[in-house]
């Protein structure tokens, strides 16, 4: 293969799991913006998102599309339940301590994932077959269409809701202000718990469209969930244009290191990004300004 | 100091000269010896997270980092052990800087997540580096410490230094708290904006807090290396970050002696639930949520309220009504 | 006696003469603290409007205006809180606007807030003794190894602290947490963490706030008291009663520009501030 049909190579595998990356980074922001905490537990959506598929579609041999619906208000009923239960619980409403309390969380949603679902591997068939298209010398598989299709409809549907719909748009006064949300007589609490409803749906989007490539287990939640708080920050904490560009665009770069350079410190690239955004420009790619307080 | 610290400090010292000849078994003394690195890291930390009001969940990979450099450094390359120890904290400490200059002068969770990320760098490296690490698989033959021609070679031998260390250190951190920087630490963890007012260089301080317990913790991974003479990732993974700062929160952020309870009863737990390994993690999650959302201000300060409230309502109740009505 | 309408400053109302202290400190002109053209640009809003100021040394230099003049911004812009977008600030005739808030601090001006920030984790002789950080340098090694220097400093600061606690009437407030004493204690504990650390130049925001008549009349004298002792001071208030009772000078702002300035007899009575306030 030629470096320039490799590279384009690279850029379509990067651009499948950049996808993913950036219905997580949503997700994260979602949250953040509703109630100014980082969940932790976002990267288990997605992988609670793979494992009930599997379960659903191998295990109990639901239809499809049933299993995908009810995976995905599985996983938001979990969002739900996390909001709902520990976090409107706790005592101490500082944001350290809630952002704790979804560590916590995360921690327990695995170990149960590894008690009911073992420590295997799983996966899904790809959604329609496997047999690659070839695209100018390079072999794109179904379900990256997939994934990229799935990513563009979920982007478009989420910007109607936040720009077209009522309730979209009390969820942005919300982020916008609390105080002022609550005075115009929005019910700021369901707005949150409406976030983490949606936080936990994406995450199990993504976790379901990746399963059929990457297989799933009881672990992958977190290596995920960082990634996606890595797109997130990348493209500017925050907003719906930022995740997308930060994901697919942390997809892109590390595919491209992973085949160019090495293939071995592929995930800590991630990070190393991760570090150098904040280093840099912390508010990311497409925030404004800086971070900083004075 | 403070006449109480000075008092709990001559007891801990006591108890710790006197536990060995209570225990006939040498796993324990193990034990021990985990819950007395732990204790040194988990000071570290809380001058951190309790003074500084900054929240790092890359310890484990401070902690790694003085145990792979104080072991390679010294097995591979015949280094002597004590300078190698100090050079470890030395080198850990300008990784800390490097790390924390952006970084702190985000908000907090910025510092969660880059000392994370951190984290993840450094176990990944540990791991691909192999052929100077030893990969997943670890380094072994590490020399034990010795001083002069005494060698720490033995449980016990370990278990009076780390002890003695473990003295040291809180000594040395109740200095720093009740001293003119450490009121400028708890004041720039309560209200930033006033600290800086009365000015207190709240960037520098908190820079220097988070390099000096990153320093802290890897002078107890030095230690640890020198001790088990074999270390592998895995014992420097998050999931270590998480403990540390899980035993900070248990024993109260800011709260010295809530500290050394906290990293004592995390590190002696688990010995309890063995039988229930599968579900060590669970519990470990489960227990983290619940002492954060029901004692936010940690264990240890709230079983300590719930027991003073106790009191005072039994001392109401002794001389209740129906006294002289 | 002529007002003009000029954002670069009002010009000063009445014929009363600035009285010029005698007093060493500032730079030859007699000018310790000074703002000149300071703009501040919130978003579209400009929170300071060419503004410009001079204090000289032991002057009570009082702000007025309505809320939302820009008071508190103001203070907070010579703090070093913000940096103006136009114009410059000197303290002894160098410029601060632009440093840090904490280096502003050091060079040895003080500030009290609107709402008490009380370090509230910490106890009110703990409170005075922050006060006292730009004055003082212990620093990590000599706090970890409580070196004997470093012995020495703090007996020197504990000492210290208990005269500023005892002229303050807090002495028997010392172990306390600071945030269990009763509001007008706050409120002096606040002034002497401030006070602790000798500052040249001591800013107050609205020091009078929720006080009562008598817990006010305190407060003047307090601050007429701080005078005597050679302390400038410039003071942020609502309180008319208090501005014209204890002020060498007033300066009057309106969405953030200077409508005029005098003594503090000739601004009570002119048309304008008297406007200013009643938004006709």
């Amino acid at each position: 293969m030629s470096l320039p049909v490799q590279i384009l190579q690279f850029m379509i595998t990067g651009l499948t799991t950049g996808s993913t990356y950036a219905l997580i980074a949503i997700g994260f922001s979602i949250i953040h913006n509703a109630t100014g905490i980082v969940n932790f537990a976002q990267g288990e959506f997605v992988m609670l998102g793979g494992m009930l598929m599997v379960t659903f579609f191998n295990s109990l041999k639901l239809p499809m599309v049933v299993a995908f619906a009810l995976t995905v208000f599985s996983v938001a009923a979990v969002g739900l339940v996390l909001e709902w239960g520990p976090l409107r619980h706790a005592k101490s409403k500082e944001i350290l301590v809630l952002v704790m309390i979804t560590v916590g969380a995360s921690i327990a949603i695995k170990a149960l994932s590894m008690i009911f679902w073992g420590k295997n591997a799983m996966t899904l068939p790809p959604f329609s077959g496997e047999a690659p298209f070839i695209l100018l010398g390079a072999a794109i598989m179904p379900q990256s269409l997939w994934i990229m299709g799935i990513t563009i409809l979920v982007v478009a549907a989420l910007n109607y809701f936040f720009k077209r719909t009522l309730t979209g748009k009390a969820m942005r006064a919300v982020a916008a202000s609390r105080r002022s949300a609550m005075l115009t007589g929005i019910p700021v609490d369901r707005m949150i718990f409406l976030s983490f409803a949606l936080s936990g749906g994406l995450g199990a989007v993504a976790g379901i469209v990746l399963t059929p490539i990457t297989t799933t287990s009881f672990d992958v939640g977190m290596m995920l969930g960082l990634k996606g708080f890595s797109a997130a920050i990348l493209g500017g904490y925050g907003s719906m244009p930022g995740a997308v560009v930060g994901g697919l665009l942390l997809g892109a770069l590390e595919s491209l290191a992973a085949g160019l350079v090495s293939s071995e410190y592929k995930d800590a690239l991630a990070f190393l990004i991760l570090l150098v955004v904040l280093f840099y420009k912390p508010s990311g790619i497409l925030g404004r300004g800086t971070l900083r307080r004075v | 100091m403070g006449k109480k610290n000075k008092q709990f400090l001559v007891a801990y010292a006591v108890c710790v000269f006197m536990l060995p000849f209570f225990l006939r078994n040498n796993y324990h003394l193990m034990v021990l010896n985990v819950a007395a690195l732990n204790i040194i890291i988990v000071i570290g930390l809380n001058l951190l997270m309790g003074y500084a009001g900054q929240v790092s969940l890359g310890h484990a990979a401070f902690f790694g980092m003085g145990a792979y450099l104080s072991g390679i450094l010294t097995t591979t390359y015949g280094f002597p052990v004590w300078p190698t120890t100090i050079l470890a904290a030395l080198v850990t400490g300008g990784v800390a800087y490097l790390l924390g200059i952006p970084t702190l002068k985000l908000e907090g969770h910025y510092l969660v997540m880059a000392t994370l990320g951190f984290n993840v760098i450094v176990y990944i490296v540990m791991i691909q580096l192999d052929r100077v690490t030893g990969g997943p698989s670890g380094f072994a033959g590490i020399p034990p410490m010795h001083a002069g021609d005494f060698v720490f070679n033995s449980d016990r031998k370990v278990y009076y230094l780390l002890g003695t260390v473990s003295v040291g250190i809180l000594v040395l951190a109740f200095n720093l708290i009740h001293s003119r920087v450490g009121r400028a630490m708890a004041a720039l963890s309560h209200n930033e904006i006033a600290a800086r007012c009365s000015g207190i260089d709240t960037e520098k301080y908190k820079i220097n807090i988070f390099v000096l317990s990153a320093m802290i913790a890897s002078l107890a991974g030095s230690f640890y290396a020198h001790y088990i003479t074999f270390i592998s990732p895995g014992s420097f993974s998050i999931f270590y970050s998480l403990q540390v700062v899980t035993m900070v929160l248990i024993g109260g952020m800011g709260s010295l002696w809530g500290s050394v309870f906290g990293a004592f009863l995390l590190t002696i737990l688990p010995e309890f639930l063995h039988a229930v390994k599968e579900y060590n993690v669970l519990v470990y999650g489960t227990v983290l949520m619940a002492v954060l959302i029901f004692f936010p201000q940690g264990l240890f300060p709230g079983i300590l309220e719930v027991w003073k409230k106790r009191r005072t309502r039994m001392e109401a109740e002794s001389s209740g009504p129906g006294r002289g009505l | 006696m002529e007002e003009k309408k000029d954002p670069h400053g009002g010009g000063v109302i009445g014929s009363g003469e600035r009285v010029v202290k005698a007093g060493p400190s500032g730079s030859g002109n007699g000018i310790l603290l000074e703002g000149r053209d300071v703009t501040l640009r919130f978003g579209g809003i400009e929170a300071l409007n060419g503004l410009s100021f001079t204090i000289r040394p032991r002057e009570i230099v009082s702000v007025i205006g309505p809320n939302g003049a820009g008071k508190t911004t103001l203070l907070n812009t010579i703090t070093g809180l913000h940096i103006p977008d136009r114009g410059e600030i000197f303290f002894r005739g160098e410029v601060i606007s632009g440093l840090r808030a904490h280096q502003i601090a050091g060079l040895g001006i003080s500030r009290t807030f609107q709402q008490t920030q009380l370090f509230s984790n910490l106890t009110v002789a703990e409170n005075i003794m922050v006060g006292m950080h730009p004055r003082t340098n212990a620093g990590f090694l000599g706090g970890i190894l409580h070196l004997p220097a470093e012995r020495r400093e703090e007996q020197k600061i504990r000492d210290k602290a208990e005269n500023l606690l005892n002229s303050f009437g807090l002495l028997a407030r010392a172990d306390w947490m600071a945030s269990h004493i009763a509001i007008a204690e706050q409120r002096r504990l606040e002034i002497a963490r401030a006070l602790a650390g000798e500052p040249e130049v001591l800013l107050l925001d609205e020091p009078a706030a929720g006080l009562n008549i008598r817990e006010t009349e305190s407060m003047g004298d307090l601050i007429v008291g701080l005078r005597e002792k050679g302390q400038t001071v410039l003071l942020v208030e609502h309180n008319m009663h208090l501005v014209m009772g204890i002020s060498d000078w007033v300066v009057v702002l309106h969405h953030g520009s200077k409508i005029g300035e005098g003594r503090a007899e000739d601004v009570q009575k002119d048309r304008r501030v008297v406007d200013a306030y009643l938004g006709t």
